[in-house]
């Protein structure tokens, strides 16, 4: 019995896998996007400041957009998301549906890019405006004080609550079941109808196992960067 | 011909008055000290012409050419006449004392990256340093971080060299080592501006001292004739201020 079940569990655990890197190749670059709209001070009518329409002058649309985009995602369900990423474009709009595993990756992916930007504007913004006056005044570009000077800072900064994210990412995987992905959760719990409780109990160990991977993967990253202050 | 020329310049932030107006002159080689209260605008004039802050109005001219105006990238060649050596350091912290130095030489190639880096290790050695070039900054004592802050602004060769006080973030017993290099570099002919709140260092290494006080100079002129026999009963007053703590 041992094997067949470990089998199953194994293949769960691929799909697990796969949520897992796929969700994180694709929120990393696009949390900075949101971090970035986030941060933007763009006022496209800030020559009416001082007039009538004063108010209009200090609007920023793009951070406005941003910061509400954020808070909706962080404010509902993740699990409410995927179903919504899943069903809503068939019910709301007649579009053919997304398959469940690309759909799973949409919203895992948009839900962690929101959480990371906002741990990636904690970083810059604590970046001490001193960094970026000293690349101003060597002629630096802002694209190369930023990539140059404030980069590496940054992820010094924001290795740690990252680990805490990418560590919960492992855990939310499991929510894809809801629209049908078959992983780790749902591999253990399906023995339960042959009358076998232990598969379930044993995917914790396949959990407690990967973090614990990541763990050592995390700490190693953040030795990498103990060459430095700051 | 004067090689800085600063004309009326104007800033305010807000309802604040921080310049109200403030014009002189350098010749090349000389050594400026603006000297005055915090909140007199000395910091904000320094920041003006290192296009930290966008004057209001007014005129920097280098050479006799205009500065102020300009798109980003003439504004990013232009600010390149003036190095800022800041009070906190700035120092990058994930780069070496060399690499600080032969960083933004390296982005803006101005040279092939073996002369920048020779000219990175005399600069060392013209500092003092040249035991800590693979040194991180949080490996040095904050003389050394400045000194090496002082190499970083020299490699880009400026014309004119800033000061926003230099020493006042640094233990006492570590000024000397910073105020050294400084009065070393006038004797090399660098043509410095240097906003200080140590008279004595002043006195001794300026040829022109600048009073300044609510945004305006009060007084200006050779280190004997400022501190000697100053005309301004505002400048009588800080300076009698700053000898008398006790």
């Amino acid at each position: 019995m041992f094997i067949p079940v470990m089998q199953q569990l194994l293949a769960g655990f691929g799909e697990t896998l796969k949520v897992f890197l796929l969700t994180l190749v694709f929120s990393i670059p696009l949390g900075l996007v949101v971090c970035f709209g986030s941060m933007s001070k763009w006022r496209p009518f800030r020559r009416l400041i001082g007039g009538r329409l004063g108010f209009l002058g200090k609007w920023m649309p793009i951070r406005m957009v941003t910061r509400t985009f954020v808070w909706i995602i962080r404010g509902s369900p993740l699990m409410l998301q995927l179903i919504l990423v899943f069903y809503g474009p068939g019910l709301l709009f007649d579009l053919p549906a997304m398959s469940r595993f690309n759909a799973t990756i949409l919203a895992f992916s948009i839900n962690y890019a929101c959480y990371f930007s906002e741990i990636y504007r904690g970083g810059i913004e604590s970046i001490p405006q001193g960094q970026y006056e000293a690349g101003q005044v060597l002629g630096m570009t802002r694209h190369q004080i930023f990539f140059k000077v404030v980069l590496l800072q940054v992820i010094k900064r924001i290795t740690a609550p990252m680990g805490n994210e990418v560590i919960t990412l492992v855990k939310d995987t499991s929510l894809a079941r809801v629209i049908g992905i078959y992983e780790l959760i749902w591999a253990g719990e399906s023995f339960i109808k042959k009358g076998l409780l232990w598969p379930l109990f044993a995917t914790g160990v396949f959990y407690l196992v990967f973090s614990g991977a990541l763990t050592v993967l995390l700490n190693s990253f953040e030795k990498k960067l103990d060459y430095f202050r700051g | 011909m004067a090689v800085l020329e600063v004309k009326n310049l104007k800033k305010r932030f807000g309802e604040l008055d921080v310049l109200k107006g403030v014009s002189f002159s350098l010749e090349k080689g000389q050594v400026l000290a603006l000297i005055g209260s915090s909140g007199g605008g000395k910091s904000t004039l320094l920041r003006c012409l290192n296009f930290l802050e966008t004057p209001d109005e007014g005129q920097i001219l280098v050479n006799g050419k205009p500065l102020l105006s300009g798109s980003e990238e003439e504004i990013r060649k232009n600010r390149l006449h003036f190095g800022l050596v800041f009070q906190n350091f700035n120092l990058f912290p994930q780069y070496t004392v060399l690499e600080n130095i032969t960083l933004a030489p390296g982005l803006l190639k101005l040279d092939t990256p073996e002369a920048i880096r020779a000219n990175a290790l005399a600069l060392l050695e013209k500092v003092g340093l040249s035991q800590k070039a693979n040194a991180y900054p949080y490996q040095l004592s904050g003389g050394q971080q400045q000194r090496t802050a002082i190499a970083r602004a020299l490699a880009l060769n400026p014309e004119i060299l800033c000061f926003d006080e230099p020493t006042s973030a640094l233990d006492p017993e570590l000024t000397g080592e910073v105020l050294r290099v400084i009065r070393d570099l006038k004797t090399g002919g660098n043509t410095m501006i240097v906003v200080t709140h140590e008279m004595e260092f002043a006195k001794s290494v300026a040829d022109v001292i600048i009073y300044m006080a609510e945004g305006v100079i009060e007084e200006a002129g050779t280190p004997e004739e400022v501190f000697d026999n100053p005309k301004s009963e505002k400048t009588r007053a800080f300076l009698r201020g700053t000898q008398e703590r006790f």
